[in-house]
């Protein structure tokens, strides 16, 4: 039950940015989530996009390095300690968890999206501590 | 450059000789993707070409789209141009998926150095075999040398241009094997005949008998020119240096840049490698480790420690000419 993330390289430079967006818009496709992540010399965009592959491949035909990469989406109640008591899950079977972030907030729970080192032990584990994994068809990806 | 008559005809017969060498015959049709203006390239390749008896495509550079599509739709058997534009057209035909639909067999390639490891990366992207051609404007153009099957180095015409390495320093010769700077006297040229004429290209010199059996002197793949040679906090640096390095290391595209600066009086170098596509990871610290040993790679190869950036694909200027490696900011007061 994984999701298909687009992660895209982009260089510090003015206007980057708006150019990855640019393609993605002009192929119509739509932004679920995303989360930037930025060093000193390059950034790294992770995108979350209802048309995963027509986007990797407008991408790829506009000269980006992109790719897709499976990711994980749990959904958590708004209670105190969730996100704590997720990790010390996932800690107990020593899974490395490499990124995460949040997908979307509602009134009663939020969900985040992260990758770990191991996702099909990560996502195992999770199922049987009954934790509820996010659909892709839940957040509006479609079948490509 | 002033010519002859008789010299037109002897740089035909040279470009013609280097063209055989290389495995292009009469049958074949061979694009001349040089520059066709104030450049020796691509009216000496033309030239060659027709002498030869082969069918000429004279493409020129400016139009990488239609050079590929006319590729395809003639059938080009061979390709006469530089060996950083010829990556740029590998590159599109890439892209277009062509490279099944080309009938290519054969390169000549020069007018710019280039490395052991290039040549072989061109041969296996396009499946075709890649020679090192060499001229110089002022001795003729293209074809004072070129490279046979065996790739021990290029073969001089000797009967038109006698070599000689010099040591750029003490200006004396040096023994063969031996590196130091290429120096021409022309035989046979009327308009501007020259007398040991400094090239600035940097080689060495063997008069064996070749594996192709041709008795005719070859001098070593070019390490360079003495004067595209950088000197960055006092040691000596050649952009071919780093092109060797990043491509045996093989984990980034062929293309780069070298930035030097001097900040604080102190010379800085920096090297802009393109993230390729394959080598692209979703994990920053995958990429930092790549930075890292990329800049390692690099000191091993120069000695001198770098700062590498990773810039997006074909972000590089690709070049039609001579490619553009190294930008040079250093003012000196």
């Amino acid at each position: 039950m994984f999701i298909k993330q687009l992660s895209v390289f982009v260089e510090n430079r003015e206007g980057r940015l708006k150019d990855v967006l640019e393609v993605i818009k002009n192929n119509g496709v739509n932004i679920i989530s995303l989360s930037l992540a930025d060093t000193n010399e390059f950034g790294m965009l992770r995108l979350l996009v209802n048309k995963p592959e027509t986007a990797y491949e407008a991408l790829k035909r506009n000269g980006f390095s992109s790719r897709l990469t499976d990711v994980m989406a749990v959904k958590l109640s708004h209670k105190v300690g969730m996100l704590q008591e997720l990790l010390e899950t996932i800690c107990d079977e020593h899974i490395n968890i490499e990124y995460m972030y949040a997908l979307a907030t509602g009134k009663d729970d939020a969900s985040i999206v992260f990758k770990t080192s191991d996702l099909v032990l990560a996502e195992k584990v999770l199922r049987g501590k009954g934790v509820e994994i996010v659909k892709p068809e839940e957040i509006g990806l479609d079948f490509e | 450059m002033g010519y002859t008559r008789r010299d037109l005809d002897i740089w035909s017969e040279c470009v013609a000789r280097a063209l055989t060498m290389a495995g292009v015959s009469r049958e074949d049709i061979i694009q001349v993707a040089y520059g066709y203006g104030l450049f020796t390239g691509g009216l000496g390749a033309h030239g060659g070409a027709e002498k030869l008896g082969a069918t000429v495509v004279p493409m020129s550079t400016g139009n990488t789209k239609k050079l590929t599509t006319m590729m395809v739709d003639f059938g080009v058997t061979a390709i006469a141009c530089t060996p950083s534009y010829l990556l740029h057209i590998a590159e599109t035909l890439e892209e277009n998926g062509e490279v099944d639909k080309i009938k290519l067999k054969t390169a000549v390639c020069g007018a710019e150095p280039w490395t052991e490891n290039m040549r072989r990366q061109i041969e296996d992207r396009l499946h075709i075999h890649a020679h090192d051609i060499y001229g110089l404007s002022e001795i003729m153009g293209p074809g004072v040398a070129c490279d046979c099957e065996c790739h021990t180095g290029l073969h001089v015409y000797d009967d038109h241009f006698l070599p000689e390495i010099i040591s750029p320093e003490t200006l004396e010769p040096v023994a063969d094997g031996e590196t130091g700077e290429l120096v021409f006297t022309t035989i046979t040229k009327e308009g501007l005949p020259l007398l040991r004429y400094r090239t600035r290209d940097l080689t060495s010199i063997t008069h064996e008998v070749c594996g192709c059996g041709r008795t005719l002197p070859r001098i070593s793949r070019f390490k360079g020119r003495s004067d595209d040679m950088l000197i960055i906090r006092g040691v000596n640096v050649f952009p071919s240096q780093i092109e060797a390095a990043l491509l045996e290391m093989g984990e980034t595209t062929p293309h780069y840049r070298m930035i030097v600066d001097r900040v604080n009086n102190l010379d800085t170098l920096e090297v802009q490698v393109e993230v390729g596509e394959k080598f692209f990871s979703d994990e920053i610290r995958e990429l930092e480790k790549l930075s890292t040993k990329i800049g390692h790679v690099i000191q091993q190869a120069i000695g001198l420690a770098v700062k590498v950036k990773l810039v997006e694909p074909k972000s590089i200027e690709r070049s039609m000419g001579k490619a553009v490696h190294v930008i040079d900011n250093r003012k000196l007061v």
